[in-house]
């Protein structure tokens, strides 16, 4: 058995949230507070207030990754597993507990840490490589791999505040890849840079762990998770849920969550979600007529439910609501909606009602689906609400025809359509 | 794809690849050990030491991006002290009438103190806003966070050397001597960049942890310059005062610099005063600065 390169044994990190969080109403209660802040701040920092609330980021983690190994540490946001990778990274202390690092540790955190916008590639590739760690003389001899691995080519000597947003990613990741630690800890790097050059670095990864290294890889992107990783350790509130076989942790991670997934069945008419009216039978998510948890961000998504209808004439209105997985509701549509509502009373029976969302719609990320059926006609009652009825995953690859494209920053926004742009020179600018 | 392995190898450069890790690692001891810090752990001089490479490239950087885009560049390092001088030779010699307290003329006297108090007020400026300035190098990746502040100081030091160029023009425009003793000068300047450090070091960590201290840390300056001896020379400190006035870490370098460029003697008691607070007061802003550096990042 190879031997052990990380041994975390009770890790827990306790993190105080601070009276940030509190509103004041009046004005006299701001004044008040604003009279106690000072008071309140040193008690804070002395460790003496026990007022204020407190989070445990981590609870009790203990996992050991022995060398060789590449295991990814996955769950949702807020789950713990950037607080994890700061602990084993030495870049903030544990509340308790202790972990061991039997190796040189490279960290990766983010990319182009302390990069200068002003100074060259030339520079920024020996700035960086001192902050992440690496000696001067071990600069020198790799530096001719780092620019060809960055591809930046004449472009070496410009201060890399002209560089495209690609450039800058590829000359951080090439000086971050050549860190050449026993043990690489890495926080979803491959969120940035397009397709290729995210293959790039996985190549790259998938390198570093088959030369007997040892990668902790924290991401929300199951395709390079699975890819790289034969282990993985779930996180769930601060604590381990599951560590095992990668491809167990990601089926149980996308179904987990509160157990949704791409497809729902309820058998029993007496017990699925619903009243005497209507009653959930099931719900999936299908992708060019397949159900799956992972969806191409270019691809129309098909959203379907059954349902019985059990009341005679019954007035029903179905529909779906769409949350990311931060809750934030997306958009809401029924079989109302539009010129082809259907408001004829129905026979009872089982029903199916499909919707299809075209593709470029959905950010990156989880989208989470509410199924419901109501009385639309004459009053609005509700017959079920089925809240995470099924959840898929939307991928974003930056293949030809995403909105991603070759842009290699984040994306913000819930959603993210394509759509037409058109930029041209309208006049010279100087006054008539 | 065109990404052959070899191209891009892990392997070259100057140390051969871990591929295995070193024998009987099994039981052996770990290479870091993460744990809640409890007690004192030491100021962990011998970390700071093996990044020294990293703080070299932090000067370095401040440096180049000083000057870099500026019209003047290092101009600047010797224009900020002379407009200074001027002022001080208006202000307080004509005005004042601290001319007549002086040997040589005020314009040499006032610069002779300038240059070290420049480079003092420069470096804690800096320096106690570094961390701030750093959270995200501090919040995401790992090094003896000492680095920071030091760094900081350490990038006014090529402005030191500048202005220096201008106080020996001063010394020759003036006919004033080179003496021999100003070979002592740059001790003074060492013991300038002590305090300096411990200073910045202090506030820096200080205002990580009170923001308060970002507005009062420039008012503390400013009112440093007061009671230490840059406008005026240190006779003029009664006697009886002098030795308490030399605890401020400032007086012996400021003291000790003009000394050894004008030629007078050396007020070795005040100096020996002020250079031994100056290093308690770095031992002090060092241990504070250990013991709030674990929650940096958490708090930054």
């Amino acid at each position: 058995m190879a031997a052990p390169m990380i041994r975390a044994e009770g890790v827990s990190k306790k993190y105080r949230i601070g009276a940030r969080e509190t509103t004041y109403t009046t004005l006299r209660d701001s004044i008040m507070a604003m009279a106690k802040a000072p008071l309140r701040r040193l008690r804070q920092l002395s460790g003496r207030d026990e007022g204020s609330p407190l989070i445990w980021a981590l609870e009790d983690i203990s996992f050991e990754v022995r060398q060789g190994e590449a295991v990814a540490i996955i769950g949702r946001n807020g789950a713990g597993k950037s607080t994890l990778l700061k602990v084993l990274a030495r870049i903030t202390e544990p509340t308790h507990g202790r972990v061991e690092l039997f190796g040189r540790v490279g960290s990766l955190l983010e990319v182009g840490t302390g990069f200068h916008p002003e100074l060259t590639g030339r520079e920024n590739i020996f700035l960086n490589g001192a902050i992440l760690g690496m000696r001067r003389a071990e600069l020198r001899s790799k530096f001719d791999a780092i620019v060809d691995f960055a591809e930046i080519g004449r472009f070496l000597d410009t201060p890399v505040k002209h560089y495209s947003s690609g450039m800058f990613v590829r000359l951080a990741f090439a000086v971050a890849a050549h860190i050449d630690p026993d043990i690489l800890l890495v926080d979803e790097v491959l969120a940035v840079g397009d397709a290729a050059f995210q293959k790039r670095c996985l190549g790259k990864m998938d390198d570093v762990a088959r030369q007997g290294r040892t990668v902790l890889y924290v991401s929300h992107h199951m395709p390079s998770v699975t890819r790289l990783c034969r282990r993985g350790i779930l996180l769930e509130q601060g604590r381990v849920r599951m560590d095992g076989d990668i491809f167990q942790v990601t089926g149980h991670y996308l179904k987990s969550d509160l157990g949704t997934s791409a497809e729902r069945r309820w058998h029993d008419p007496a017990t699925a979600p619903g009243d005497a009216v209507a009653r959930l039978k099931s719900v999936r998510v299908l992708c060019d007529g397949c159900v799956s948890d992972v969806m191409d961000i270019r691809r129309p998504v098909t959203v379907e439910m059954e349902y019985w209808n059990l009341k005679p004439g019954a007035v029903l209105v179905s529909g779906f609501s769409f949350l990311n997985d931060q809750g934030v509701h997306l958009f809401v549509s029924c079989d109302w909606f539009g010129d082809q509502g259907n408001e004829a009373p129905k026979l009872p029976g089982v029903y199916r009602s499909r919707c299809v969302v075209p593709g470029n719609l959905f950010a990156e990320g989880q989208v989470r689906v509410v199924a419901e059926v109501s009385t639309g006609h004459p009053v609005y009652q509700i017959h079920f609400l089925e809240y995470d009825s099924a959840a898929f995953q939307v991928i974003d690859s930056g293949e030809p025809g995403s909105v991603r494209g070759r842009w290699g920053r984040p994306i913000p926004g819930v959603v993210r359509p394509a759509l037409e742009w058109e930029t041209s020179r309208i006049g010279s600018g100087e006054a008539a | 794809m065109s990404l052959s392995r070899s191209s891009v190898s892990l392997d070259d450069g100057d140390r051969s690849a871990p591929t295995s890790p070193p024998e009987g690692r099994e039981g052996g001891a770990p290479l870091v050990v993460i744990e809640a810090r409890r007690g004192w752990k030491g100021l962990g001089l011998h970390e700071f030491w093996l990044s020294r490479e990293l703080l070299y490239f932090l000067v370095w950087r401040d440096v180049k991006v000083r000057y870099k885009q500026t019209v003047l560049g290092v101009a600047w390092a010797v224009l900020q002290p002379a407009v200074t001088m001027i002022l001080f030779t208006l202000v307080f010699g004509r005005l004042g009438g601290m001319g007549r307290l002086v040997q040589v003329p005020y314009p040499v006297f006032a610069y002779s103190g300038i240059l070290l108090w420049g480079f003092f007020a420069a470096a804690v400026g800096q320096s106690s806003t570094s961390l701030l300035a750093s959270s995200h190098l501090v919040s995401k990746v790992y090094f003896p966070r000492l680095i920071i502040p030091v760094a900081a100081v350490g990038s006014g030091l090529l402005d030191l050397v500048v202005s220096s160029l201008l106080m020996i023009g001063l010394l020759l425009g003036y006919g004033l001597p080179v003496q021999p003793r100003a070979v002592l000068f740059p001790v003074f300047a060492g013991t300038a960049l002590l305090s300096a450090i411990g200073v910045g070091t202090l506030l820096s960590a200080l205002t990580v942890a009170y923001r308060d201290f970002r507005h009062l840390s420039g008012y503390l300056i400013q009112t440093w310059m007061f009671v230490s001896p840059v406008a005026y020379p240190l006779d003029a400190i009664p006697d009886r005062w002098r030795l308490l006035y030399s605890l401020n870490p400032m007086v012996g370098p400021i003291a000790g610099c003009r000394s050894s460029l004008l030629g007078e003697a050396f007020p070795w008691g005040p100096i020996a005063v002020s250079t031994t607070a100056s290093i308690l007061l770095l031992l002090l802003a060092m241990a504070y600065f250990r013991s709030v550096e674990r929650r940096f990042a958490d708090i930054v």
